[in-house]
């Protein structure tokens, strides 16, 4: 194996505790660098981890042969993250992808110890002057969905396959349910907390449950087809592909969809790198920006609801609507956004409260 | 046709030379597997076991990893090994690992943001109380109805991986966590937490504590009465009882044994390397220590090394997919294939082959 | 709180639907206890299936060729615990453990070019008339062919376990394998063919898996299912009547939180889904008090000496 001077530089460094003093190289423009890539799931797992193992594909492909791609998979979070990261920053990484919420308090330690590689953590809070943190604003996504349910329903009742109880899925409860009931004010939300990202036999279970009592739209926070599957076996129901656009379910049940698109954002980080413009970022995108893809609306959606949808995406991704615009009411029936005020980003980031209408309680 | 023969002791020239066998037959195996995948096999096979001891780059960083990766694998196989010799199977341990962490943890957290120089050790009293007290309920079911306890401990893990997750969603969620799983960070508590003893050598109180385990284990089961004891339960039960060995205080003593240490493993674990009890924090340290001890032959140097083989191919491993992608799940084959052929060349210390003419029936 | 919406006809067919993996590979497993082997390498077996069943049924076309292969795939592999344990006199704990780490890591290497393409559906059998009974219909006579077939296997299990020769030869070398010795019997043959039935079994739960409830492959689709069906053993103190019961409350307590938090009811969870395992231990120990207990010679290592 062929080492060059400035990784054996590195190397050592760290192992005499000395890479604090900044021995490395500073952020000069480079020829060529090493992108890392932590997962939490196998490349393949069909759902969040692919997603973006498939967008680092396309990131190292557009580079060419400036950048070479190293990975690691199905790295429980914890302490082996912090070992994984390491061995990437001394295998001589200049970035690394830290891509499940669970890594952040690992990834904050590591960019302690190496402050000449930089880190970026999908969906965290915390930040260093080496670590940035970037997540989607999938909500925005939700709105259309949303929308979209409240229309197509026939028997106002949509269902709702919820993950783990945090703010980023509350926040996608709330958004989708002020955009149903806001075109059709008799409609229902039923909510069943699946505790698994992804568990597609726990899915499919729970999508059956909820169109046995009723849904005829159910929207999802979990990553598998294994919903989809089941509508389509139930006959008329409508569903939405989350994080990739399941397009082979549509035109029926997959009415819709909310995509992940990672790629952009990788190439652009990486290109900061490699010109030696990156700086620590807190990026929060959505539809604009292009971080959320919203998925073809497809032909069982009659042509004035689809127009409609489309405008709101539009409207949405130009920043003349934003999803969280008052007047809107906590489920307690407190007041919370005010008429034309716009809920601001350190609210919806820690959203841990219903809004009004939407019955039951938040696990806790 | 071949014939296997009891040796009537175990062999001393076998029992050295059968690990040695076994690794090198996996490195045949194992190399043909990545040779098959389109990976170098020499090469895969020298990153697995060589790298994370020598590699330029590595080393200084992976060598005290491997005390990380080892130190609760060994520390549990400990505990269990005592209740193993003596015919008392608690296969519960990844059970009582959780509830360590979970009781310790939870002991800390009470005090946060205390400074006392009392935290840690009363979390340590903590854990290993939780996991004592997780091992007890299989221990005292057996003792006072005869209940089998390889089947309590095992439904007793399910039960504590369910009040890990609830534990984490709810309880011990941190309240300045932004509504996410998970609890406070111990890296960020000073006085709860379980830092490098000495920096840059990956020696944490988990990590000394199993050393200290080794030791006192070798004495109990080779200077000790009750070592004696444990031994001769394993080896002829009717002779123990004839010779006034207590059947139930060996039960209640060495399930509870293996309980404390598992505990104990939990929360050096969880308030160290860790940091936080997490919904799956748990990476079947409790199980995969039950291969450790049984590749360790149940003794307690055995122990130690097959414990710091076990944490080799972790690293070795992870080194591999970093630096020749190979896939995680090929790591998991070669783990498996290493195990199969540790576990079936064993026979060779305690049976001897022989060639016998076949009779006539 | 609305538990009208429950419809109890449709909660019971799904909770049938949800038990089938379980019950079969359960019921498999039950056979090797029996004979006296603890095989702790489930999960893998049934994961191994998953994925053999999954590949086939892709590349052939054919559901039953899928479930055959799943068989033989389950089975192949539980080979390699029976020479462990039977031939070089290994652990039966550590092996099955070492088995499903195994098998998890073979079937997601298996599994590389698999990920995305849906199988042919395995058709359901609308039996007429029957499935038309009110409720009785909904719940019994409307699944498909493999929820008949793991009843099937469950009554077959008893009926040979109770009455024939081989069951008692079967029940000789679990209980006593010395004494069975002696009276003749094939005690490493016996369980060599035992373990392969459960392997079997347990491969073609797994296959019912990906191929039916879910019908796509992704690595570790069992998600625990294997460890489950360990515990139903125990829970129906090794009888394949109470393995039936036992997979309905294993596999109903997931379907019925589900369905109950759909109609609104907050119970956390976690707290529910603890419960089957509760239950377990406490019918262990009930079972304990009244001798009823596990087969004798249970992991127990058998060599026959002189």
């Amino acid at each position: 194996m062929n080492l060059t001077k400035r990784k054996l530089l590195t190397g050592a460094a760290t192992a005499l505790g000395l890479a604090a003093a900044g021995l490395g190289a500073p952020a000069l423009a480079q020829d060529k660098i090493k992108v890392g890539f932590v997962y939490v799931g196998p490349k393949n797992d069909g759902g969040w981890s692919q997603h973006h193992h498939e967008a680092a594909v396309e990131m190292a492909n557009h580079y060419g042969d400036k950048v070479e791609l190293i990975e690691q998979e199905s790295v429980p979070e914890g302490a082996d993250a912090e070992r994984a990261l390491t061995q990437m920053a001394l295998s001589g990484a200049s970035i690394i992808f830290t891509t499940s919420f669970g890594y952040m308090d690992p990834t904050l330690n590591v960019a302690k110890k190496f402050p000449n590689v930089k880190f970026e953590h999908a969906a965290g809070y915390k930040t260093a002057p080496n670590m940035g943190v970037y997540s989607a604003r999938f909500y925005e996504g939700r709105a259309i969905q949303g929308y979209l349910a409240g229309k197509m329903t026939k028997s106002n009742t949509i269902g709702y396959i919820a993950s783990y109880p945090i703010p980023e899925v509350i926040r996608g409860i709330n958004s989708a349910y002020i955009h149903a009931k806001k075109v059709n004010p008799e409609v229902k939300f039923k909510i069943i907390w699946a505790y698994t990202w992804f568990d597609p036999a726990k899915e499919a279970d729970a999508a059956k449950a909820l169109i046995e009592q009723g849904c005829d739209v159910i929207l999802q926070h979990t990553d598998s087809t294994a919903p989809q599957a089941a509508a389509q076996k139930a006959g008329n129901v409508y569903t939405f592909g989350q994080a990739a656009d399941m397009a082979e379910f549509a035109p029926m049940p997959r009415i819709s969809s909310i995509i992940d698109v990672w790629a952009p954002y990788y190439v652009a980080r990486v290109g900061a790198v490699l010109d030696g413009s990156w700086e620590s970022d807190n990026t929060w995108d959505g539809i604009g920006a292009g971080m959320v893809g919203i998925g073809e609306i497809s032909s069982a959606v009659p042509a004035d609801v689809k127009a409609e949808a489309e405008k709101m995406r539009d409207d949405i991704a130009s920043g003349a609507y934003h999803p969280f615009t008052g007047p809107l009411k906590k489920q307690d029936g407190s007041d919370w956004l005010a008429d034309g005020e716009v809920a601001d980003d350190g609210t919806l980031a820690g959203m841990t409260f219903y809004v009004e209408g939407i019955e039951g309680d938040i696990p806790q | 046709m071949l014939k296997l023969e009891k040796r009537p002791q175990p062999s001393k020239l076998f029992s050295w030379l059968t690990p040695l066998i076994a690794v090198i037959a996996t490195m045949i195996a194992g190399g043909l597997l990545f040779w098959a995948l389109g990976k170098p096999p020499v090469e895969a096979i020298r990153t697995i076991f060589w790298d994370p001891l020598f590699h330029e780059q590595f080393a200084a960083y992976s060598r005290p990893q491997l005390l990380v990766k080892a130190g609760p694998l060994i520390l549990i196989a400990i505990g269990l090994s005592l209740g193993f010799r003596a015919g008392i199977w608690n296969i519960g341990a990844e059970g009582q690992y959780i509830m360590g962490a979970i009781t310790g943890a939870a002991v800390g957290l009470a005090f946060y943001p205390s400074d006392a120089w009392y935290v840690f050790p009363l979390m340590v009293v903590a854990g290993a109380f939780g996991g004592w007290l997780w091992a007890m309920i299989p221990a005292f079911l057996k003792v006072r109805f005869g209940t089998n306890e390889i089947l309590v401990s095992l439904m007793l893990v399910y039960v504590a991986e369910k009040l890990l997750a609830a534990m984490a969603l709810g309880p011990l969620r941190n309240p300045d966590g932004r509504g996410f799983p998970g609890s406070r960070n111990f890296n960020d508590f000073p006085a709860a937490h379980n830092g490098e003893l000495i920096a840059g050598t990956g020696m944490h109180w988990g990590v000394l504590t199993a050393f200290i385990a080794v030791i006192a284990a070798y004495v109990l089961l080779n200077r000790h009465m009750l070592g004696f004891s444990i031994r001769l339960t394993g080896e002829a039960p009717r002779a123990a009882r004839f010779s006034g060995v207590n059947p139930k205080t060996l039960i209640l003593f060495c399930l509870g044994m293996s309980g404390l240490t598992a505990g104990l493993a939990g929360l050096f674990e969880v308030s160290g390397p860790a940091g936080q009890v997490s919904i799956d924090f748990n990476s079947n340290y409790g199980f995969t220590a039950i291969i450790v001890a049984f590749l360790g032959r149940l003794h307690p140097v055995g122990i130690l090394l097959a414990g710091l083989l076990m944490a080799l191919t972790y690293i070795g491993g992870e080194l591999a997919q970093l630096m020749l992608g190979l896939p995680a799940a090929a790591i998991q084959v070669f783990q498996g294939m290493l195990l199969f052929f540790l576990l079936a060349i064993d026979l060779l210390s305690n049976y001897r082959i022989r060639f016998v003419k076949r009779e006539a029936a | 709180m609305d538990f009208s919406a429950i419809n109890p006809a449709i909660l019971l067919a799904s909770l049938i639907v949800a038990a089938t993996p379980i019950l079969i590979a359960a019921t498999g497993e039950l056979v090797v206890e029996r004979a006296g082997v603890l095989n702790l390498g489930v999960e893998g077996m049934m994961i191994v299936g998953a994925i053999c069943g999954f590949a086939v049924t892709i590349e052939t076309g054919s559901p039953a060729l899928g479930f055959l292969a799943a068989a033989l795939g389950g089975a192949l592999l539980s080979l390699l615990f029976a020479f462990l344990t039977q031939f070089a006199l290994a652990n039966q704990v550590a092996s099955g453990l070492a088995l499903t780490l195994f098998g998890m890591g073979l079937s997601a290497l298996m599994g590389q070019n698999y990920v995305g393409p849906k199988p042919a559906p395995t058709p359901e059998l609308h039996i007429p008339l029957l499935s038309d009974i009110p409720f009785l219909g909904r719940v019994v006579f409307s699944h498909d062919l493999m929820v008949y077939l793991g009843l099937a296997l469950v009554a077959a299990v008893w009926a040979t376990l109770k009455f024939t020769r081989l069951g008692l030869i079967l029940r000789a070398v679990g209980e006593n394998h010395d004494a069975a010795h002696a009276l003749g019997y094939k005690v490493v043959r016996v369980r060599v063919a035992a373990i392969m039935f459960g392997g079997a079994c347990a491969g073609l739960g797994g296959a019912y898996i990906s191929l039916v409830r879910v019908q796509q492959w992704v690595d570790g689709i069992t998600a625990g299912q294997g460890w489950i069906a360990l515990a139903l053993v125990v829970f129906a103190s090794w009888k394949p009547g109470r393995v039936l019961l036992g997979a309905w409350l294993f596999g109903g307590v997931d379907v019925l939180q589900l369905n109950l938090q759909a109609a609104g009811l907050a119970i956390p969870p976690q707290y529910l889904s603890m419960s089957p395992y509760l239950i377990t231990i406490v019918v262990l120990v009930i079972m304990s008090a009244d001798r009823s207990r596990a087969p004798g010679a249970l992991g127990r290592i058998f060599h026959a000496s002189g």
